[in-house]
């Protein structure tokens, strides 16, 4: 009986790996904050990453705490940061991108439930001076209707 | 015939094990959950806002407040987060051509024709410092939800087709947007209230 030629086989993984290497975004943040998301029936998908600027707002998680205390913390990439803070990371983020992007920019925040508004409001407003008008709350999906 | 020597080829049947790993530690460490949300768009910054006030009747303004005890408050009442998603569907399209609702006009979506429909309406969702974000993205949720029900309402009036039946960037899809325009306005800070939005008339 005749083997199959599988000298073909590296290559196909190859392709594989590679389109998987394409896809796959290096750049993750670690999270040092506890952020646990609200869920809504109404969200849409981000489709363009490319487009996408991330603020995570929360409470610092376990190792940070003992410095910080339980208080509310505002995360830029992978530093804490300070309100006043998010007008220069929004435009640097933003200069950044690719120049058929910028107009489209799309700045994520990814906030925790029981964080007060005055806190997002205030971060609503560097964004706004920032000129980063299309904002999304980020949450996860979910079918039950309130 | 020393230039006709076969060169022994390189045993080459680990390779494929070598990229399968590869492989597999790419699978691994992908993050192929894309992020998901409600989209809004923000005012444009006015560094003077108090002088710039914008001037909406009062026909045409449902204010949704959400206070420091995560009420929620529409026309100073009380209600349930259940029932503001009909509340908001009532006020955005006016059924019933009630005179306290938002005015209808004619408007004009480019490429269908014209239409009437309540063009001015503003929603004003208002929050105080201490409010919780959840109770917040719930009500972001909730008034999505009754602009999107609407829209899905439009389009089976129109087309007998659902608006999951149409492609993503259908031009339908537009045409519902364009009749029922989100119009959402997130109040200015620190004011907290109607203060940015004042009655003309």
């Amino acid at each position: 009986m005749p083997e199959l030629n599988t000298s073909s086989l590296p290559d196909l993984i190859f392709s594989v790996l590679f389109f998987f290497m394409m896809v796959t975004s290096m750049r993750e943040v670690t999270l040092k904050v506890v952020i646990n998301q609200p869920a809504g029936t109404e969200i849409e998908k981000l489709v363009k990453k490319s487009r996408v600027t991330h603020i995570y707002i929360g409470t610092p998680t376990k190792d940070y705490r003992s410095q910080l205390g339980p208080g509310t913390r505002i995360q830029l990439d992978d530093d804490f940061a300070e309100v006043g803070a998010v007008q220069d990371f929004v435009i640097g983020e933003r200069k950044n991108m690719a120049e058929r992007d910028q107009p489209y920019m799309q700045v994520s925040m990814k906030i925790d439930n029981d964080t007060h508004m005055n806190i997002v409001t205030d971060v609503k407003q560097e964004l706004r001076k920032a000129w980063a008008l299309n904002i999304v709350y980020s949450s996860k999906k979910t079918n039950r209707v309130e | 015939m020393k230039g006709n020597r076969k060169v022994p080829g390189l045993n080459s049947s680990s390779t494929a094990d070598i990229s399968f790993i590869l492989l597999i530690f790419f699978l691994v460490t992908t993050s192929m959950d894309t992020d998901m949300g409600i989209t809004r768009r923000l005012p444009e910054w006015q560094p003077n806002a108090q002088e710039e006030e914008a001037k909406v009747k009062e026909r045409n303004l449902l204010i949704v407040k959400v206070n420091s005890d995560n009420e929620i408050l529409v026309r100073k009442d009380v209600i349930k987060i259940t029932e503001l998603k009909d509340i908001a569907k009532e006020f955005i399209a006016n059924p019933e051509n009630k005179d306290n609702l938002p005015a209808k006009e004619e408007y004009e979506i480019p490429g269908f024709g014209t239409v009437v429909t309540t063009t001015k309406h503003v929603i004003s969702l208002q929050t105080d410092g201490d409010t919780q974000y959840e109770i917040y993205f719930k009500v972001q949720n909730e008034l999505s939800r009754a602009y999107n029900e609407l829209r899905d309402e439009w389009l089976f009036e129109q087309y007998h087709k659902h608006s999951r039946d149409f492609a993503e960037d259908a031009d339908e899809i537009v045409y519902a947007k364009g009749m029922y325009p989100s119009k959402i306005s997130e109040a200015e800070p620190r004011q907290y209230g109607a203060a940015n939005i004042q009655y003309a008339e």
